[in-house]
């Protein structure tokens, strides 16, 4: 059933819910001085959903999963990230939960001064500490495989393309085997089949990783391949909320702008 | 008559009315431009207070502090060979008419190795820093932060204070001191050009007759506060980068403020040593 704002934001197919939450979100206030970006979000990440984010740009998709990990501190409201509130956890335990979750950056924020090579290992030796270079190695290479690219080790990122930086990106983001994968607009930037590419990639680490995500996006094909539950943002609330047939079926002429 | 009473009172009244509301507003701003300042000032104390903590964690980032160490330091060396050899020359060469006109040019080695010593080694080589060093540092980081590089380091939950920022501050301040040591060491050759211009005496001879006229209060303070230098070049540079805002041109702005301000923070922190020096002595 779509929510609009008239009608109760709490319901959700009943299909897509398992019984542990991930993430629980409630009344998020976030304000860059006199501008209020999130009024009053509330919303819920299910153990192994795929929770699309959905708005127009400046509606504070981007804030909103800054605020999950911390990169932003919230004004007011609540986050409950895997058990702890983030909000009130810091130094050695903000780490510990941020050592499971995977963030994909929308401009990919590869390290510009390392190889692809170095990139990887980055997150992988200063966490993970006990392991042997074999094993880093092995690690390394499982992940390029998983992402699709096998021989760009030694490359710059100055020398990959955008949908190629994405993808050593995404391998970066799932080489600590995160619980919760957080994309900021995963195709922004790339051709529509590169896109859909990206797309099927963030389908196959959900499949193979066991991961829950939330996709931040305005692009609607990356919606239709990945989305099992849809919230879009108007004006710092939550405005609907459903499954990608009930968005599509919608009358509402916001989300038939997104649609149609 | 009385119309033209009230309508004088009223423009006088509009008029002061305005000057109240420029005043006003003027004060706001000054006020604003205060606070702006003090708030810089403290969050640059709160960025001290994190390096300082970083430093002495455990999980101290060895690898990129060497490899800092050898981006300050060897790629700034032949920079500071040619300024180092060229104010040593120039030095003589101006020095020269003025200690002849008192009969005094056996005493210009001394002079000038007890004036590059001292001050125009260290001051020169860290004014050089600065604007090599700290608009790099400004930039590479200001750019890492526009980027979105910093967040990522961040996000995986590495801490990005500890690997991009105690190893350069670290970095400078322990490299500052031995590029002023090269400086001095070629201001030396490059005085003894100077000398062998107009005069004929050994290179051997020079360094004979220099260091005689150096104590050891005029080595010590020098090289204490290059790494004083070193320190403010690595912190500021480090800060503005780190500061920087969202668009491109704050990279631009970071590395230029990081310049200005390491400039002129060496200059103070120069006259204050030299006044501590002083007092000492």
């Amino acid at each position: 059933m779509i929510n609009s704002q008239e009608t109760n934001t709490d319901t959700i197919s009943d299909e897509k819910i398992t019984s542990e939450v991930l993430i629980d979100i409630k009344n998020l206030k976030k304000s860059f001085g006199r501008l209020e970006v999130l009024k009053d979000i509330s919303l819920k990440l299910h153990n192994g959903e795929n929770l699309v984010v959905l708005g127009k740009s400046g509606s504070g998709k981007s804030v909103l999963i800054k605020c999950i990990v911390r990169l932003l501190n919230p004004d007011g409201g609540t986050i409950n990230l895997l058990g702890k509130e983030v909000n009130s956890i810091k130094g050695k335990e903000l780490s510990k939960i941020r050592e499971k979750i995977g963030f994909l950056f929308q401009s990919g924020a590869l390290y510009d001064s390392m190889t692809v090579k170095q990139n990887l290992e980055f997150p992988l030796v200063r966490i993970k500490k006990d392991l042997k270079e074999a094993e880093i190695d092995h690690k390394i290479k499982e992940v390029l495989e998983n992402v699709g690219l096998a021989d760009v080790l030694e490359k710059m990122p100055s020398q990959l393309s955008g949908g190629m930086r994405k993808r050593i990106s995404l391998a970066r983001s799932i080489i600590l085997d995160p619980v919760i994968m957080l994309y900021d607009e995963p195709t922004t930037g790339l051709d529509p089949v590169t896109s859909d590419e990206i797309s099927e990639l963030i389908n196959s680490v959900q499949e193979k990783y066991k991961t829950s995500s939330i996709i931040i996006t305005h692009d609607i094909a990356c919606v239709r391949l990945t989305a099992d539950r849809i919230i879009m943002l108007h004006e710092g609330h939550v405005y609907a909320e459903g499954t990608l047939e009930e968005f599509e079926a919608s009358d509402d002429p916001l989300i038939m702008s997104f649609f149609k | 008559m009385k119309k033209l009473k009230i309508l004088n009172l009223k423009k006088a009244h509009s008029l002061a009315t305005e000057r109240s509301i420029k005043l006003s507003e003027d004060t706001l701003d000054q006020k604003e431009r205060a606070n702006g300042f003090f708030q810089e000032v403290g969050d640059m104390a709160l960025f001290i207070k994190q390096i300082v903590k970083e430093t002495f964690s455990r999980n101290f980032e060895f690898k990129e502090f060497l490899r800092q160490c050898y981006e300050i330091g060897n790629k700034s060396l032949p920079l500071i060979i040619i300024t180092g050899t060229i104010m040593g020359l120039v030095l003589t060469i101006q020095s020269r008419p003025a200690m002849a006109k008192f009969g005094a040019v056996t005493m210009l080695p001394g002079m000038v190795a007890v004036s590059l010593i001292r001050e125009i080694g260290p001051i020169i080589t860290a004014l050089i820093c600065a604007g090599k060093i700290g608009s790099g540092m400004g930039a590479e980081l200001g750019s890492m932060k526009v980027t979105e590089q910093i967040d990522a380091m961040e996000v995986s939950a590495t801490n990005p204070i500890r690997y991009l920022v105690v190893t350069r501050v670290l970095a400078a301040t322990l490299m500052l001191p031995i590029l002023v040591l090269f400086a001095d060491a070629f201001g030396f050759i490059g005085s003894w050009i100077g000398v062998n211009i107009k005069g004929d005496v050994s290179l051997v001879l020079y360094i004979f007759q220099a260091f005689g006229s150096i104590t050891f209060l005029d080595f010590f303070p020098a090289v204490i506060k290059t790494f004083l230098f070193g320190a403010v070049i690595g912190i500021v540079g480090c800060y503005k980068g780190f500061t920087a805002g969202r668009g491109t041109e704050s990279v631009g702005k970071a590395a230029n403020a990081a310049v200005v301000l390491s400039s002129l923070l060496i200059i103070i922190v120069d006259m204050i040593a030299v006044q501590i020096t002083d007092m000492l002595s």
